[in-house]
């Protein structure tokens, strides 16, 4: 394992070399010692590497990822793992608002709470929160799961597409168009799956799923005068 | 966009390294405000009976040793200890009648700060410069707060830099901006609140002293403010003995907040945050929307 101290060598420099790591590289673990709360750390990676970031990390952290193994031991700022392509990014802490806003695809793991607007707008992210998660979460989601072990905030799924969203605690309040929807066999399995993948230690039977009510965004021909 | 920082000691041995942590603080937001910078310490107290109050000329040479026997001549008794362009006065007059001499006699001296313990300092420049123009690093103290400026609504200036002051031993800062604080700014000066710039954070500095004034605690003053107050904001409050958080319900603008057995610490930024002794270790989470977070000083 590569060990890189961000506070003596920078950030640029350590994003450059993860960056730059080319096809046939061995270079494919590292450690980033003394992150001290820097922005946009590991961002960007299009290889699968393994990067563990020793403590507590700021914004952006882990943003735009592909296929690259993130993990940071702390606490992750505003936007972590914000547009992620694939790959993992976990965090051992809390994270901040907008955790996984527009991602498209991979897992996200918060083992703490996650903060306000967690999954805005993810379109195929999968985002699996050990703790709670704070108000207009999944706002205008359009694919993927939001999995929230604890409760949600006020407004979970505002204006929500598509995008199954499964809470095990209390919803202070749905958002518009969104709603309860059945747990049939297949959201089961999948909310099983993906607590496994993610380390989690919860009943999937406990949760209830949430999604769109489809009213606001389909073309409706009995409201054709209002559009 | 600006930062703010805010620290408040649970240990003797935090209180005796306030000044130098609060620097560091307000050095790493220098990214997020580069124009002005400045700090509201609280630390020792005044006697009961006498009032400190931080004054500030632009002259680094300015005779405040004249000043200090004027208001002995005058008033009362009185001490001045320069720092940086700022001086604390501790007089046992009264703060009313040393306002009113200082406005007759000398227009030029202007008030930063008053109360028995807080002490406020402020300056344009870089937050860097502004920590060793004050010396601020060598403060004790029990709780500070601190503000670096991207000015955006109003001029770069000693007096539009922050924190403010409106009331004794409270000072706010805030990131963010108000939307009503023209037509708030005229309701309190109408109520007796001395108002003495444009900006919009004094006038949420001014709200508070007007209903603390009005017999409110401090939890009671904020729970009003988030429905008298429009806007995006992150408040960090302090008083004689408190300290306290509030955002916004909506919570757009940044804020962090970190506790160890030693301290508690708020910022725009983690990165301010991670320059403590202990904060790899501390339970770090994002404040949660109009929710009042506060601390008080116990048995005093």
């Amino acid at each position: 394992m590569i060990e890189f101290d961000l506070a003596a060598d920078g950030l640029r420099a350590l994003n450059r070399q993860l960056q730059g790591l080319g096809e046939q590289s061995n270079e494919t673990e590292w450690r980033v010692l003394h992150p001290s709360g820097e922005h946009a750390l590991a961002v960007g990676l299009t290889r699968p590497l393994k990067v563990v970031v020793e403590g507590h990390a700021g914004f952006y952290c882990g943003g735009m990822n592909s296929q690259a193994e993130i993990e940071i031991r702390g606490h992750a700022g505003p936007g972590v793992a914000e547009n992620m392509m694939s790959g993992i990014v976990r965090v051992t802490g809390n994270a901040s608002q907008s955790a996984g806003a527009s991602g498209h695809g991979g897992v996200l793991v918060i083992e703490g709470d996650a903060s306000s607007r967690c999954g805005i707008s993810m379109k195929g992210i999968d985002i699996v929160v050990g703790g709670s998660v704070g108000h207009m979460s999944a706002f205008m989601a359009q694919a993927g799961n939001l999995v929230v072990c604890g409760d949600a905030g006020a407004n979970l799924g505002d204006s929500i597409y598509e995008a199954r969203l499964f809470v095990r605690g209390k919803v202070e309040s749905l958002g518009a168009d969104c709603i309860e929807k059945e747990m049939r066999e297949e959201h089961l399995a999948a909310l099983t799956e993906l607590l496994q993948r993610a380390g989690m230690d919860a009943d999937p039977g406990q949760f209830r799923r949430y999604g769109s009510a489809r009213k606001l965004y389909n073309f409706n021909v009995d409201h054709a005068d209002a559009y | 966009m600006c930062g703010i920082v805010g620290l408040f000691a649970k240990q003797a041995a935090v209180e005796d390294r306030l000044g130098d942590y609060i620097s560091s603080m307000l050095i790493e937001m220098s990214d997020r405000g580069p124009d002005s910078a400045g700090v509201a310490v609280y630390r020792d107290p005044v006697p009961s009976g006498s009032a400190k109050v931080v004054l500030q000329h632009p002259d680094h040479g300015y005779d405040w040793q004249g000043l200090a026997e004027g208001i002995t001549a005058r008033l009362a008794p009185a001490t001045v200890e320069r720092r940086g362009n700022h001086a604390i006065a501790r007089t046992e007059a009264s703060f009313e009648d040393l306002r009113a001499w200082l406005r007759e006699i000398h227009p030029e001296v202007s008030v930063v700060s008053s109360g028995d313990t807080i002490e406020i300092f402020k300056e344009v420049g870089p937050p860097a410069d502004v920590v060793s123009a004050f010396a601020l690093r060598e403060l004790k103290g029990t709780h500070a707060l601190g503000h670096t400026r991207m000015a955006t609504e109003s001029a770069v200036t000693t007096k539009g830099s922050h924190p403010f002051s409106t009331g004794f031993d409270l000072c706010l800062v805030h990131n963010g901006s108000l939307s009503n604080h023209n037509r708030l700014r005229a309701e309190l000066r109408r109520h007796g609140v001395e108002i003495q710039t444009e900006n919009d954070t004094e006038v949420a500095a001014g709200y508070l002293t007007w209903r603390l004034s009005q017999g409110d605690s401090l939890e009671e003053a904020l729970t009003e403010g988030i429905r008298d107050l429009d806007g995006f904001y992150t408040f960090a409050v302090g008083t004689r003995d408190g300290f306290a958080v509030l955002r916004d319900p909506i919570a757009c603008k940044h804020a962090v907040m970190a506790e160890t057995d030693d301290w508690v610490a708020m910022a725009t930024e983690f990165r301010a945050i991670a320059v403590l002794p202990g904060a790899d270790e501390a339970r770090i989470w994002e404040p949660a929307p109009a929710q009042i977070y506060s601390w008080t000083r116990s048995g005093q």
